[in-house]
């Protein structure tokens, strides 16, 4: 089997972002960057089909500025074959990144195509189920479980009540919950072997695919923040403060 | 302008966060159709008929339904959706997995988790776990929208729509339903309580969870989880809360044992009032709590489920 699955170079988890105080947007200058997590468990998740001899070929994508190429080398480290950079310094919204997915899925033709739920900085949890939607492909998404059966798969999803399993015919495409798999560290022989893995550098237009934004941002503000608390000695203060000052109880 | 509401329910119940959803579309105008397909659901639109506000009822009823598939979903929201300029869903797992997907079928950039609507092309979500809040205007002919339904209040119940049958399609055959195990629980729904007591990794394993029970119990509230609970295998992934869990915005809401990481605090930071206990002072939970208790959680819990009966 030959997965496909896709990376995006967003702001580091643990970094505490900053709003630009003109309301542009977010400050990117100077802040630790690195692979989106849930993309880190679906790099993960096709290393373990490769190493259970499932799938024979990773191909890793990834959209955005020349650095995005970093963020592939880390995806070599852990495991992937080789890598696909989209060169653009335009912002790609959702449906854009999956038009361009489809046009690089249609050159690939990959079994099964693996992304992150969703993107740690725009929040938005969108491509897998529009790629899979333009495509015409079945989808699994909040994966936390996948078992190959023939030419099906059988995902068990992590919904709003537990878990549901459905089963897809491939090729499909899946989307990444945390409960997946824990992504591996890369050794130090691996991101040495990493530098040696093939990057193709393409752009949109060697697609064919439009990106200009649908949305436009008007602004970007940081949200109201709350007022500091009190702190109380114990217990029974703290139920005297609920009854009669919060209310609550 | 005309709204189409998706409505989210098991066939058995309406979910609220269906009234949610209307009240987010009514800020637009009263005319609001309502989408109900699963099967066997035509209690479902009797009660969907009945929330103010509602103009239309669809029923697509028929065992392609069922199980919501987004595969089989999409195709009949995307039909409809040419006759309107919104198409709203909650921002539950229901509406994650199916919009994007009907985003699509017609080719529009869906807006995801919206908090408010400006007006009828600009809206306001959360981007970076709620650390940034950004305005956005679509220039899409339909404005696909998933709702995060802790920023709206619930739709009234007091209309009466008329009923019609809504569009129906072959099974896509592309995917199907295996089995669902849902976590039972004779509490309140997380996303629709009014108190929420939550343990972190600080509870150290799942039978501990039972101190949490009990306070719960006093207060009638759902009990949820932080991330690395739900990882430790103390209690099941439907507890979490967070950026990527669930959002909640109770009354009340008391995190035990949980340090405030932001990917936790994007969940519940809306909560009207927030009590930390934590044996740790310099938690980053204290700095958004309106009631710290500094100490240690086997201690501080059963004292508060005890002065409850007082
Ligand atoms: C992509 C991504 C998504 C994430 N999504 C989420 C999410 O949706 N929700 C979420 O919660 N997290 C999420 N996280 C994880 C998040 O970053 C934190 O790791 C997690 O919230 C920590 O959980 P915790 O507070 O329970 O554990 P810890 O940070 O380990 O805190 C435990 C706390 O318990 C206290 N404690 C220990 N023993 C006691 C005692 N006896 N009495 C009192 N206090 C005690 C300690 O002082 C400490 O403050 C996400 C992370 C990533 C990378």
């Amino acid at each position: 089997m030959k997965v496909l699955v896709a990376v995006k170079r967003v702001i580091d988890y643990n970094v505490k972002i900053r709003v630009r105080a003109d309301g542009s947007g977010i400050e990117t200058n100077n802040v630790k960057m690195s692979m989106n997590p849930f993309d880190e468990i679906a790099i993960e998740e096709t290393i373990r089909l490769k190493e259970a001899g499932k799938v024979d070929e990773i191909v890793a994508v990834s959209m955005g500025a020349q650095q995005c190429q970093e963020t592939l080398r880390t995806a070599f480290a852990m495991g992937a074959d080789r890598g696909i950079h989209v060169l653009t310094e335009s912002t790609l919204e959702p449906l854009a990144v999956s038009k361009l997915l489809r046009a690089i899925v249609q050159e690939e033709n990959p079994d099964l195509v693996i992304l992150g739920k969703q993107a740690i900085d725009d929040d938005s949890n969108q491509c897998a189920q529009i790629l899979a939607g333009l495509l015409g492909w079945g989808q699994g998404t909040f994966a936390s479980k996948l078992d190959f059966i023939g030419r099906k798969v059988e995902v068990t999803r992590e919904v709003d009540g537990g878990l549901e399993t459905l089963w897809l015919a491939l090729p499909a495409v899946i989307s990444t919950d945390l409960r997946l798999n824990e992504p591996r560290y890369a050794s130090l022989p691996n991101i040495m072997k990493a530098k040696k893995k093939t990057i193709h550098q393409k752009k949109p237009e060697d697609y064919g695919v439009d990106i200009s934004p649908r949305l436009e941002t008007l602004k970007v503000e940081t949200p109201p923040t709350r007022a500091t608390g009190i702190k109380v000695a114990n217990a029974a203060e703290l139920a005297i403060k609920l009854r009669d000052e919060a209310g609550v109880i | 302008m005309n709204s189409l509401v998706i409505a989210e329910h098991s066939n058995i119940e309406l979910k609220p966060s269906t009234l949610n959803t209307v009240t987010a579309a009514r800020i637009l105008g009263d005319d609001i159709d309502l989408l109900i397909a699963g099967k066997n659901c035509g209690a479902i639109a009797d009660e969907g008929a009945k929330i103010s506000g509602i103009a239309h009822v669809w029923l697509t009823d028929g065992p392609e339904y069922e199980h919501q598939l987004a595969e089989n979903m999409a195709p009949i929201i995307a039909d409809l959706a040419s006759n309107y300029s919104h198409v709203f869903a909650p921002s539950s797992t229901f509406g994650k997995n199916i919009m994007p997907r009907v985003a699509a079928l017609l080719d529009v950039q869906q807006i995801s988790d919206v908090v408010a609507v400006e007006s009828e092309d600009t809206f306001v979500r959360p981007i970076y776990a709620g650390n940034a809040m950004a305005t956005v205007r679509s220039n899409d002919s339909v404005k696909l929208i998933t709702v995060r339904t802790t920023a709206f209040k619930a739709a009234e119940m007091g209309g009466k729509a008329k009923q019609e049958i809504g569009p129906c399609k072959e099974d896509s055959g592309l995917s199907g339903f295996v089995k669902r195990e849902l976590s039972k629980s004779e509490r309140p729904e997380l996303t629709a309580a009014k108190v929420i007591v939550s343990g972190g990794r600080g509870m150290q394993n799942g039978e501990n969870f039972a101190l949490l029970e009990a306070l719960a119990d006093k207060l009638g509230a759902a009990v949820g989880a932080s991330r690395a609970a739900v990882d430790a295998g103390f209690v099941p992934n439907d507890y979490q809360v967070g950026q990527t869990g669930k959002i909640v915005a109770p009354e009340l809401y008391i995190a035990v044992g949980i340090s405030g990481a932001i990917q936790h605090l994007a969940g519940m930071k809306d909560s009207k009032v927030i009590v930390a206990i934590n044996k740790d002072e310099d938690a980053p939970i204290f700095q958004i709590a309106d009631y710290g208790v500094v100490g240690d959680l086997f201690k501080v819990v059963p004292e508060l489920t005890a002065e409850l009966d007082k």
